[in-house]
């Protein structure tokens, strides 16, 4: 089973990295990255049946950091969205030179 | 570990939850609705949560329901609605034909690497270096019992930190998204 999860977790990775390329909504990419989060996880825990239980705590981790991420990420959307009425990541061009 | 190791009701489950949640991976990615997608994102959630408990973690399965899917997705949620982005079919967010064929081509690339990568062996030292608590059963403290001794042992440090982490958090995002007057 181990196996077929680190499978799993690569075929995961990779749609959340092609959805972070092909999408333009900044929400969405938000969640691409939580997928992205989300395989890397199951290659975790699926490891950890091997490795001991050090695998399940740095999930933990990874959990905590990606609930941070995601509210401090949402409120800069929410911010942005103030601005210019967007969230499209192509009207989100200030810095460019 | 071997396969015929599990019996055949545990494997039919396995790739059943791993089927639903490559599919709804893929419909997640390919919805024009956020509100859709959001959906489609939480069913992989809940798939990942049961492989977590058929891979013998169930509390890990566990926080990721309450906390993935319970918390986080609802966040996601919330600002998709407030934010009000008008119909679906008028503003599609998805790239042209040229980014779709690099994002495509680089897919392939990556999941090439990381499966080659996954079949490769895990390096000795770096095995022996990461404590690892025991996951055998029957032990005291059930089966939360090892990781539970890890996090407050020899990960003490980054558990507290992580608190910080979280507070730094809560006190930004309400700085950041607050209205000002």
């Amino acid at each position: 089973m181990v196996a077929e999860s680190l499978a799993l977790s690569a075929a995961l990775f990779t749609i959340g990295v092609i959805g972070v390329l092909t999408r333009r909504n900044a929400i969405i990419l938000f969640m691409c990255v939580e997928l992205m989060l989300n395989a890397v996880n199951l290659s975790f825990v699926a490891l950890s049946t091997l490795y001991g239980a050090a695998g399940q705590v740095f999930v933990l981790f990874v959990i905590t950091v990606a609930a941070a991420e995601a509210a401090v990420g949402l409120a800069i959307v929410i911010a942005i969205f103030r601005h210019r009425q967007s969230v499209n990541l192509d009207d989100i061009n200030l810095l460019k030179g | 570990m071997n396969n015929e190791f599990y019996p055949l009701f545990f494997s039919f489950h396995f790739y059943l939850f791993g089927l639903i949640a490559l599919a709804s991976a893929l419909l997640f990615v390919t919805r024009k609705s956020p509100v859709a997608a959001a959906l489609w994102l939480v069913n992989v959630m809940f798939c990942l949560a049961a492989l977590y408990v058929m891979l013998d973690a169930q509390f890990i399965g566990a926080i990721q329901v309450l906390v993935y899917a319970g918390a986080i997705m609802v966040v996601f949620l919330f600002v998709v609605m407030l934010l009000n982005l008008g119909r679906p079919e008028d503003v599609s967010d998805i790239r042209g034909q040229f980014p779709r064929l690099a994002a495509g081509a680089v897919g392939l690339a990556l999941l090439a690497e990381v499966m080659v990568l996954a079949r490769a062996k895990f390096p000795a030292q770096i095995e022996s270096a990461i404590p690892s608590g025991d996951l055998s059963r029957g032990e005291p403290g059930g089966i939360i019992g090892p990781v539970a001794e890890l996090l407050l042992k020899d990960y003490v440090l980054a558990f507290e930190l992580s608190s910080m982490l979280l507070l730094t958090a809560i006190v930004g995002a309400v700085v950041i998204g607050r209205k000002r007057s």
